[in-house]
């Protein structure tokens, strides 16, 4: 079994590289990141252990924050909460935790698996299940996989605990545990449905905190050198350059709880005379250039400001803008009929065929 | 109308006067170590043609770059108690906690975490510990600290902690200046606490250097109100200044912005500014700065100020030149230009010695100059121009070509022709043109809020309604009141319709 230690240099890549993974939401990473900061500086190291390291009845821990970024940066981050919510599981369950994973690489949550690593002593499985971020629940690999979906563990930080101990299906347990979020502020800590380690293996979606981390360093390097950044991206993912241009419109408006709208960009250099619209629901969805589709979920759409290389979000983008967007490829798990039911366009309310932009 | 606007940097102390939108007079003086002495010295300067003479002036408008200098240059600063209501929440992450070390070391007095803030909706998140913030306040008296800083979760939303908060420290300690993070406005806890609390570091400096404007012009027989310029190209009453100096911080190169778009008559254009020892590439939209999009550091510290998206490069009048191989800047001799360099009888070469030599400038003594050919004086030149046409490249958002404005005290170093640009448009008076944007601003009011179960509409209508009062509150003139920003954003997760909605306007002075 091999353990790689996650350096203070990593973090600060995996903050920026998750940020990018983010395809638009899953709010900034930059409060985890001082979360991570603080328990480096007080001796914590956190290691990155391979699924395929996993004994099969590894008991594993999967990490997430819920509920609205915005209610985020007021209430902040803190890694003693997370750690509480994974503590919870084990007193609910009996049984210690082996390793810890994220549900989603992209955004804040990125890091949290960290957090609760640093706590718990166990490495972070360098697997997530979704690979990206996206706004519910069932969204995930392990859903895919029909994988059980309870118990859950809500917590707050004044002492409210939630157990939510049987749920039939995923979407159930993304509907009774958004209540539950919403009651405590539209921000939560959670420990989702524990996982073993063969389950980890067969459905976790592979190596993303190093992609991540990865990401996040040729961009720093790019800045550091004055380099272009997102040629940098380009270099180290198999990614494809689909539109650089100017936020000319933002339209937001919000229907079932999500931030939905479109944000039309007007092409600069060889992409002049041409217009890019992408739709959000809270990530990017699907973009289309001069009315035509071009790239869709679960494709990833990642918008990128076209100086600092960095991600730029669906609730902060802003006219004017300069930008950059690329496509990188998704993880297969949602390539197969199953995977584009959970996450294709039709998941989303597009009744559009799934068609990648890296099959032409 | 008629204004005095002055704009006091680190090199020079620049005043004008306007009357009824005419540049009727502008002058320089040297800006002096008590400030006062440069701001009289500049104010004789204008009247000495008698144009002040028995002449109402409307208002004095101030524009400096002392607060910005004091946190940049770890100067003049007050420690700080912090005091923040959100515990049990955000423990982990105090006050200072992403701040550089050595201006940590410099501003943190103590903090004080104690229970309190507000949810999303406005239901409270604790009841406020008023026990745990007077012990808060006893403690920071016995540690004998006269700033305070209070911050607490979504208090743009509710400020009542805050101010609650802001009255038991003022019980104990009567004499402190408070700053409250609510009166700086936005969502985001720790910038909006870190504004505040080099708000509360800037309380002396603010202070001291306000009075010494009021003193010089009182000093100098003028009979006007005092205004101190803001980052968003608006002004701030002299009170209202002195209790928010971050508000000032980056005035001096929106001033430039605004100026050149009055001279100018252009609303839209790209705005070379080029001082002594750095050229400021901007770009105007609607006849104010295009704002920065990102969090904007401040000493290195995250803040979320209205802030001009500029691109600072180290090319000025007073910069350095080096000719074997060809260098020019980003070293400077600044303010000592008239002693060090040749022109003036000094020994470092500097771009004003080369423009002397070409015949741009009659500065300083020719004679000593006459050794440089014209063949270096182009190379020079084109070396400033190739750094002017790179900074404005990337400062464009569009591809074509586009007007620019060249002012500041260098910009002769900005030729007819640049790469990038359909005309390069000097002004008159664009050596003053910071003093003319402080001449010429206006007052403005903002509101940052969420609103629940309203339609858009409402929202936008509330918001507005808001905003006018406190740019009313802030001495404008409600009648000239123009809305020149009105974003909403819904928020995603929560229930109930949530929208958050900003609304800025801003207005002429009112006639005092």
């Amino acid at each position: 079994m091999s353990l790689r230690e996650i350096t203070a240099d990593d973090v600060e890549s995996l903050a920026v590289g998750a940020w990018v993974l983010g395809t638009g939401g899953g709010g900034n990473p930059y409060l985890s990141l001082l979360n991570m900061r603080l328990l480096h500086r007080e001796g914590k190291r956190v290691h990155l252990i391979d699924a395929e390291d996993l004994a099969d009845d590894a008991y594993v821990a999967v990490i997430a924050g819920m509920g609205a970024p915005l209610v985020g940066i007021e209430r902040l981050t803190d890694h003693r909460v997370f750690a509480r919510a994974a503590r919870l599981m084990e007193e609910h369950t009996g049984r210690k935790f082996d390793a810890v994973m994220g549900m989603e690489i992209g955004g804040g949550n990125g890091l949290r698996p960290l957090l609760v690593a640093a706590h718990l002593g166990v490495p972070v499985v360098d697997s997530d299940t979704m690979g990206r971020a996206y706004p519910e629940a069932q969204m995930t690999s392990v859903a895919v996989g029909d994988l059980k979906p309870c118990p859950l563990t809500v917590v707050d930080v004044r002492g409210l605990e939630s157990v939510i101990e049987t749920v039939p299906t995923w979407k159930w347990a993304e509907r009774v545990g958004r209540k539950i979020v919403v009651e405590y502020g539209s921000t939560a800590s959670t420990c989702q449905p524990p996982r073993s380690g063969a389950e980890v293996k067969r459905w976790g979606i592979h190596g993303t905190t190093s992609k991540a981390i990865a990401i996040g360093r040729a961009v720093r390097e790019a800045q550091r050198t004055h380099a272009d950044p997102v040629a940098a991206i380009l270099a180290v993912e198999p990614g494809k350059l689909l539109f650089r241009g100017k936020v000319m419109d933002v339209a937001r408006r919000v229907t079932e709880g999500y931030l939905r709208g479109v944000t039309r960009f007007d092409g600069l250099d060889e992409f002049r005379d041409s217009t890019l619209t992408i739709d959000f629901q809270n990530e990017w969805i699907i973009a289309s250039r001069d009315g035509a589709p071009l790239a869709m979920t679960p494709d990833l759409i990642c918008v990128l400001d076209s100086v600092s290389g960095e991600a730029v979000g669906s609730e902060t983008i802003r006219y004017g803008q300069r930008v950059t967007v690329i496509a990188l490829p998704p993880p297969e798990v949602f390539l197969t009929p199953k995977g584009l039911e959970h996450v294709g366009p039709r998941a989303f309310g597009y009744d559009l065929e799934f068609r990648s932009v890296f099959s032409a | 109308m008629r204004r005095i606007g002055i704009d006091v940097g680190g090199t020079n102390t620049d005043a004008v006067l306007i009357e009824e939108g005419k540049v009727i007079r502008a002058v320089k003086a040297p800006t002096s170590e008590d400030v006062t002495t440069g701001i009289l010295e500049s104010l004789k300067g204008l009247g000495s043609t008698g144009a002040l003479k028995d002449r109402k002036i409307d208002g004095v408008m101030i524009g400096t770059t002392h607060f910005i200098n004091a946190v940049v240059q770890r100067r003049h600063l007050t420690k700080v108690g912090a005091i923040r209501l959100g515990m049990p929440a955000t423990a982990s992450l105090p006050p200072f906690c992403d701040w550089p070390d050595d201006l940590a070391a410099l501003v943190r007095g103590g903090v004080w975490m104690v229970e309190g803030g507000h949810e999303y909706d406005g239901r409270p998140f604790m009841l406020l510990d008023e026990a745990a913030v007077l012990k808060a306040a006893e403690e920071m008296k016995a540690a004998g600290l006269k700033s305070v800083g209070i911050s607490a979760i979504f208090s743009p939303l509710d400020p009542s902690h805050e101010k609650r908060a802001a009255e038991l420290v003022a019980k104990v300690l009567p004499d402190a200046s408070i700053t409250c993070s609510s009166d700086l406005g936005r969502i985001g806890l720790l910038e909006r606490e870190n504004a505040g609390l080099l708000n509360a570091a800037l309380a002396d400096l603010a202070r001291d250097t306000i009075a010494a404007f009021e003193k010089a012009i009182r000093d100098s027989g003028i009979e006007a109100p005092l205004f101190i310029t803001q980052n968003d190209g608006t002004v701030a009453e002299a009170s209202q200044a002195r209790r928010l100096p971050v508000y000032s911080f980056a005035s001096g190169a929106t001033n430039s912005m605004r100026g050149a778009a009055y001279l100018s008559g252009l609303s839209d254009a790209m705005v070379v500014d080029v001082g002594g020892t750095t050229t400021d590439v901007g770009q105007l939209k609607h006849g104010f700065p295009r704002e920065a999009n990102s969090v904007v550091k401040v000493g290195g510290v995250r803040t979320l100020f209205r802030m001009p998206d500029l691109l600072s490069i180290g090319l000025g009048g007073g910069s350095h030149v080096q000719l074997d191989p060809l260098k020019v800047g980003p070293l400077s001799v600044g303010y000592r230009l008239l002693k060090e360099g040749i022109a003036f009888g000094g020994k470092q070469l500097t771009t004003t010695d080369i423009a002397v030599a070409a015949g741009v400038l009659d500065l300083g003594d020719k004679a000593r100059v006459a050794h440089i050919d014209a063949a270096t004086c182009k190379a020079v030149f084109a070396e400033a121009a190739r750094m002017a046409e790179e900074a404005i490249d990337r400062m464009k958002t569009e591809a074509g070509d586009v007007p620019l404005i060249a002012v500041g005290g260098g910009a002769f170093l900005i030729p007819e022709k640049l790469a990038g640009v359909s005309q390069v448009i000097h002004v008159e008076h664009g050596d003053c043109a910071n003093a003319v944007g402080a001449a010429i601003a206006q007052v403005s009011g903002e509101c940052d809020q969420i609103f629940k179960d309203l339609t858009r509409v409402e929202a936008l209508s509330t918001a507005q309604g808001i905003a006018n009062d406190r740019a009313v509150a802030a001495g404008a003139d409600r009648a000239t009141l123009k809305t020149i920003e009105s974003e909403d954003m819904p928020l995603a997760y929560l229930p109930g319709n949530s929208v958050r909605v900003r609304v800025r306007v801003v207005g002429d002075v009112a006639a005092s």
